[in-house]
């Protein structure tokens, strides 16, 4: 397997890229820089660059105010705060007048790691879902992390991207093609379908390996986009497989688990097995062990497929 | 400012006085105290300070006006309707189900509005982007937030005024509508906001004193906000809650109430030519 890279690394080098293509693009930033990866562009754009401090909430209506004179701002801090501490200016001063602002949310999730679980956003797809009109992509690796940073500057409209801090392997080939509200099968199968998002799809990947050694034959989906959620291949995996597993690094209320059980309750009932945080906080600790330890790994997606499957 | 223009922009701050009340009293809801309190800084703003013109709202070079204090929608869409931005007439659709006219600003329904607001403390950071973009741009268009006395409370006031003072927005300038009153009573007992001069200045703005209601006050700190360099202004006005109509004057309980159609009938009397 090539090298690992962080999402976020991926963003600050995506953001220098972009930005010399774009002259009206800038970057916001609250004392957090150097660990968001935004300081990459502070560094190559200065005059591009703001410091808001810690001061979230304001950074937010800042970010509204360029955009609504013409600029395209991506506005960083971890998850937690962006989606957390600045719920409410997302909802009003972002989401209610439909503003142009990107929302670049690194350490999402539990690989987090040692600083715990006042810093382990596990929330932030379901906050951010229920804004109307929010986008809420979460790539998986940094080739993806690429594209969906392309792809939230090409529309019109809000955009919250969550990265992560943990480095993780290339997951999408070379030719990935990546489309906002579209999930992208990376591996066939017939007897249960893993629809997995952000570190959650490098797990998938292992677990479908894992099960194949049992003579289960697993399709891994790599569903970035959590809204506006695809909701024709999440149907069409359902009819396929009969049995649905869902893989995230963010609790199993409201995120991608729950973007799936609410299309295919309403659409094509069929039992959906839900891999994330059971409802609970995160704990200090290496972001490996973390991922085992809160039911995150490989392991835990077979034994969720195993059971999906039961259930058929 | 000569008696004849101080005479015409009375009259026009009289006319929407009288927008302010119609609209409460058709929705039987809205906040008719701090939109009297605001309606002279509101006229002045768009008479005589703005470039702003309705038939140009796409001139990414006009001035930007806030209204922070988004609760004062009767205020702003009076002045608007004022300013021709739509019909007189369509005051009386206030807050109605099927009217453009929403409880707070919604800057998609509303012809002149720049920014959708309500929720205390953020129409000022939005302020705070919009004059960054006309430095970015080097443009000399300029930016004006109207906030509430009450509004200071709100945390993000004060991160916004940090961030406006490190950037050296001269282009940005508040207007504190000081009329003493929040919902819970005066600002004093509530919880204390005061004093707001010291305070902006100790976070770097330059603080201009003003009456809310003497258009030659106005006129007097709007031109020091322009003059001054480096470093963004705030305008402290002092005014009168519910200022026009008599029995709302320096009252907090008509900070968010309607007149019935008795009161309406003494308030238009009060507001007669």
């Amino acid at each position: 397997m090539a090298d690992k890279f962080a999402t976020r690394e991926a963003y600050g080098k995506a953001l220098i890229e972009f930005g010399k293509e774009y002259d009206n693009l800038v970057v916001l930033d609250a004392d957090l820089a150097a660990a968001t990866k935004t300081g990459m562009f502070k560094k190559e754009f200065p005059e591009r660059f703001f410091d808001c401090g810690i001061a979230e909430n304001n950074m937010i209506g800042v970010a509204v105010g360029l955009s609504l004179s013409g600029k395209i701002p991506f506005a960083s801090t971890f998850a937690m705060f962006a989606a957390g501490r600045s719920y409410e200016q997302v909802r009003n001063s972002i989401g209610y007048p439909h503003a142009n602002v990107k929302i670049g949310a690194t350490h999402g999730g539990i690989t987090v790691g040692e600083d715990g679980a006042t810093h382990q956003c596990l929330e932030d797809f379901a906050l951010m879902r229920t804004v109307p009109g929010m986008t809420v992509i979460c790539p998986a690796d940094a080739l993806e992390t690429r594209l969906a940073v392309k792809a939230s500057i090409e529309m019109n409209g809000p955009v919250y991207l969550r990265f992560g801090r943990m480095a993780v392997p290339q997951v999408c080939g070379d030719d990935y093609k990546f489309e906002i509200g579209k999930g992208v099968k990376l591996l066939d199968g017939t007897d249960v379908s893993i629809i997995a998002n952000g570190v959650e799809v490098e797990q998938a990947l292992i677990a479908a390996e894992l099960l194949k050694a049992d003579g289960i034959s697993a399709a891994v989906v790599n569903m970035a986009t959590i809204k506006p959620i695809d909701r024709e291949l999440v149907i069409a995996e359902a009819k396929r497989c009969g049995c649905i597993v869902t893989a995230e690094e963010h609790s199993v209320i409201g995120g991608l688990g729950g973007a799936v059980c609410e299309t295919l309750s309403e659409s094509c009932p069929t039992p959906v097995l839900r891999v994330g945080t059971e409802d609970c906080f995160g704990r200090s600790g290496p972001a490996k062990e973390l991922l085992s330890m809160f039911g995150l790994d490989a392991a835990a997606i077979c034994a969720k497929a195993k059971a999906a499957i039961a259930l058929k | 400012m000569e008696q004849k223009r101080i005479s015409e922009l009375s009259e026009i701050a009289r006319q929407v006085r009288v927008g302010i009340i119609e609209a409460v009293h058709s929705a039987s809801s809205g906040h008719p105290g701090g939109s009297l309190s605001s309606a002279d800084i509101l006229t002045y703003l768009y008479f005589e300070e703005l470039n702003v013109d309705p038939a140009k709202m796409d001139d990414p070079e006009r001035d930007r006006f806030v209204l922070s204090k988004g609760h004062i929608t009767p205020g702003l869409y009076s002045v608007l309707a004022q300013k021709g931005f739509f019909p007189v007439e369509h005051l009386k659709t206030f807050r109605k189900s099927d009217s453009n006219l929403q409880g707070h600003p919604d800057k998609n329904k509303v012809p002149g509005v720049e920014m959708s607001t309500g929720s205390l403390g953020q129409g000022v950071s939005v302020a705070c982007g919009m004059a960054l973009a006309a430095k970015l741009d080097n443009s000399p268009r300029r930016v004006y937030a109207l906030m509430g006395d009450g509004e200071a409370e709100e945390g993000q006031v004060w991160e916004s005024a940090m961030f406006a003072a490190h950037y050296n927005l001269d282009n940005l300038c508040y207007i504190l509508d000081w009329n003493g009153l929040q919902i819970d009573g005066p600002i004093d007992d509530v919880i204390g906001p005061t004093p707001f001069d010291t305070k902006f200045a100790a976070f770097g703005w330059n603080v201009v004193m003003a009456d809310a209601h003497d258009f030659n006050s106005l006129e007097k700190a709007f031109a020091e906000a322009k003059a001054c360099k480096g470093k963004p202004t705030v305008i402290i006005a002092k005014s009168v809650k519910g200022k026009g109509v008599s029995f709302m004057e320096n009252q907090a309980s008509w900070h968010g109430a309607a007149p019935n159609d008795e009161q309406y009938e003494t308030a238009m009397n009060d507001l007669k030519a």
